[in-house]
């Protein structure tokens, strides 16, 4: 008799053959003018339950360039293991053609030059019609959202997440779970979550002050497809009150809670769940260590951590799919259920062509609506760049490296601080940038570009934090950014070390002289999670400086020795 | 006098011993637990100890200990000025040997939670709680 196990194998193996007429099919066509809608979307559906995963879209409606990162190191067990393999290895892993689509969308190098031939990514206008071509396919299809929704533009912050509110719900999801929502403040949250038309799960999401169980957000919801009893279960981003302020919601709290997910798992299958579904922003690594350790899981939805996967990566029985961010890409998972197990899937990571996928009219329409209001603030020319604008990267990206010039610059600071977040689309060479691209990069509800005095051994403590939460071999203790981008700052970092190891070597830029433990040094930075920090938006900081540049010029940072030997 | 939800968890979970030694923090760890086991060997299994991996404020750290069969549970934050936390002691009528309360943490350390059982034999298990500036994540 074939097991369960055999089965997923087999089912792998066969997609992978599949493959050659789905992803690795797109990979090797040659240009742009050869993808179509049809070919993207092709998909044999299987078995009796589709889900489609869309996560980490951070308020980008609109189609845009988002290079991914061609540094991404692993610790511990997963050192080398995906999603911490990038550029050329991570093609040849998967058997991408260098200068295909799919170069293009999962990879970093010659990003500039691709993005001029196959065009801007996302939309949810495009998203809408992918999904929308799945439910035409699998009418029930479940639609499920793992939150970092409401956060992440000029829009966004203006209509308090109102406008991603008003088109997700055109996009009719079944369920969500959080992260940076909760950086709206609780009272908001609250109001919009009271008033979702789907569910918002969370096991983790908890009352601070009794330890209990949130009323607000239910651990899952059961849904009835294809004849199956399905449970999803949602999985909050464990460490909302470390990694963003705190005092914005403190009526919550969260963790991991793998113990709380595992009787919630035994709950659902003890009340009939025949597949249980994990919407999960724990980040890959954890969802992977999570997976060992909870029983009972047959998928997990990841997000967080922003990493686009063209294969799921199975852990004992459980399946993970990580579905990239920005809004750049779709998974769909079909799924074979029957008395009771998953016997076999297929999946796809739909990359978004913004100019192969035709919008949805209905929901350009509302994309356009949400803007109206706000055009002319949204599309004036601060100046241009000669330089990719980049976030991702494990150390410095381009983008930060012009904040980080704009803080040295506009604040009078030795040394400059900026957020290892993921999120924020990129910008070419020669383009135009508008207040909306600044937005795009700079966007929350905590902008103060503070001005503060630390010592150099201040200074250090601050970096081995950051590292520790980054490169800790243990995944539970990671908190999925990337590392604090610096200016006027360098350093080297030994990734293999415990904290208070790693970071050594640091020197201030404009002398180069040594960092004295001993001596004070004038920082700027933002995005404090400490209350009560003053000074101006970051975002105005940022454009005051690039007007006066009138066109920005990045010159390659290599203020970062990196060590993971 | 106002009954708190955290004064009713630990008497209903039996009755405390307060802590408070006045050891210094090196070495005090080891000393504290041959003190209590009077040497003897720690087990693993029997006992669990449930703690944050990362605390979201070192001042008030939610745990919870729980060893069937246990007479004893000793709470030790290894990296505190004064490690010992609680000792927590149930009767034999005790219907769940466990119990549930909020620690102080002085920084990233290890907590410890040693059970001696009700046969006299001891169980261990600790958890590496990480107390951490914050800051951005993705």
């Amino acid at each position: 008799m074939i097991s369960r196990r055999d089965f997923l194998q087999t089912s792998m193996a066969a997609s992978a053959i599949l493959g050659a007429s789905s992803f690795g099919n797109w990979g090797r066509l040659a240009a742009q003018q050869a993808l179509t809608q049809d070919q993207l979307l092709q998909f044999d559906t299987f078995g009796n339950v589709s889900l489609i995963h869309v996560t980490d879209i951070h308020a980008q409606m609109k189609p845009i360039f988002f290079r991914e990162p061609s540094i991404n190191l692993g610790v511990g067990e997963n050192k080398g293991a995906v999603p911490h393999i990038t550029g050329a290895d991570f093609r040849k892993l998967y058997g991408i053609d260098d200068g295909s689509a799919s170069h293009y969308a999962l990879t970093a190098g010659d990003f500039a030059a691709l993005a001029q031939g196959y065009g801007r990514v996302g939309g949810l206008d495009r998203v809408a019609t992918v999904i929308n071509a799945i439910r035409a396919e699998r009418p029930d299809a479940l639609l499920l959202d793992g939150g970092d929704t409401w956060h992440g533009s000029y829009t966004c912050y203006h209509t308090q997440g109102q406008d991603m509110v008003n088109v997700m719900n055109a996009l009719k999801p079944d369920a969500m779970t959080f992260h940076w929502e909760f950086t709206l403040g609780s009272e908001r949250v609250n109001e919009i979550v009271e008033g979702l038309p789907f569910a918002a799960l969370g096991q983790n999401i908890f009352d601070a002050e009794w330890d209990e169980p949130a009323e607000l957000f239910p651990p899952y919801e059961f849904f009835e497809r294809g004849g199956v009893k399905i449970a999803v279960i949602g999985q909050a981003f464990p460490y909302m009150p470390i990694a963003n302020p705190g005092w914005m919601f403190p009526e919550y709290a969260f963790g991991i809670r793998d113990e709380n997910m595992q009787e919630i798992v035994d709950e659902v299958r003890a009340e009939g769940a025949e597949l249980v579904v994990v919407l999960s922003h724990n980040g890959f690594d954890v969802d992977k260590k999570m997976a060992g350790i909870v029983t009972g899981i047959d998928v997990i939805l990841s997000g967080h951590t922003h990493d686009a996967l063209p294969e799921p990566v199975l852990v004992g029985e459980t399946v993970i799919v990580a579905s990239g961010s920005n809004g750049k890409f779709v998974s769909r998972v079909d799924l074979d259920v029957q008395n009771g197990r998953m016997m076999g899937f297929r999946h796809k990571l739909i990359p978004i062509f913004s100019d192969v996928i035709a919008p949805d009219p209905e929901v350009a329409a509302v994309i356009d609506a949400e803007r109206a209001p706000y055009m002319e603030q949204l599309t004036e020319v601060i100046g241009q760049t000669d330089s990719l604008l980049f976030r991702r990267g494990n150390f410095n990206g381009t983008w930060d490296d012009l904040i980080c010039d704009a803080l040295l610059s506009e604040r009078e600071a030795d040394i400059a601080l900026s957020p290892g977040v993921r999120w924020g689309p990129s910008i070419l060479p020669g383009q135009d940038i508008t207040r909306e691209d600044i937005w795009n990069v700079t966007s929350m509800t905590y902008p103060q570009a503070y001005r503060t005095e630390m010592t150099g051994e201040f200074l250090h403590v601050v970096l081995e934090d950051v590292a520790d939460n980054l490169f800790n071999p243990d995944p539970y203790y990671q908190q999925g950014g990337d590392m604090v981008r610096t200016g006027g700052l360098g350093y080297r970092i030994d990734v293999t070390k415990p904290q208070g190891e790693r970071i050594t070597e640091m020197t201030l830029l404009s002398t180069g002289e040594k960092i004295d433990a001993a001596k004070t040094y004038q920082v700027a930075g933002w995005a404090s999670v400490n209350e009560g920090t003053e000074g101006p938006a970051i975002w105005d900081v940022v454009e005051s400086y690039i007007r006066k540049q009138g066109t920005v010029s990045i010159t390659p940072n290599d203020s970062v020795q990196v060590v993971d030997a | 006098m106002e009954l708190t939800r955290r004064d009713a968890i630990i008497l209903g979970a039996g009755a405390l011993v307060a802590a408070g030694l006045p050891l210094s923090a090196s070495a005090a760890g080891e000393d504290l637990i041959a003190a209590f086991t009077g040497g003897a060997e720690l087990g693993e299994g029997g006992i669990t100890l449930t703690a944050p991996e990362i605390a979201e404020n070192g001042n008030t750290v939610p745990i919870e200990v729980d060893a069937p069969g246990a007479a004893e549970i000793m709470v030790l934050a290894l990296g505190n000025p004064t490690p010992p936390v609680a000792t927590f002691k149930f009767g034999p009528l005790s219907a769940s040997r466990a119990a549930s309360t909020r620690i102080r943490l002085a920084g990233t350390q290890e907590v410890v939670a040693i059970a001696k059982m009700e046969d006299g034999t001891f169980a261990k298990a600790s958890s590496t709680v990480k107390v951490t500036i914050g800051g951005c994540g993705g």
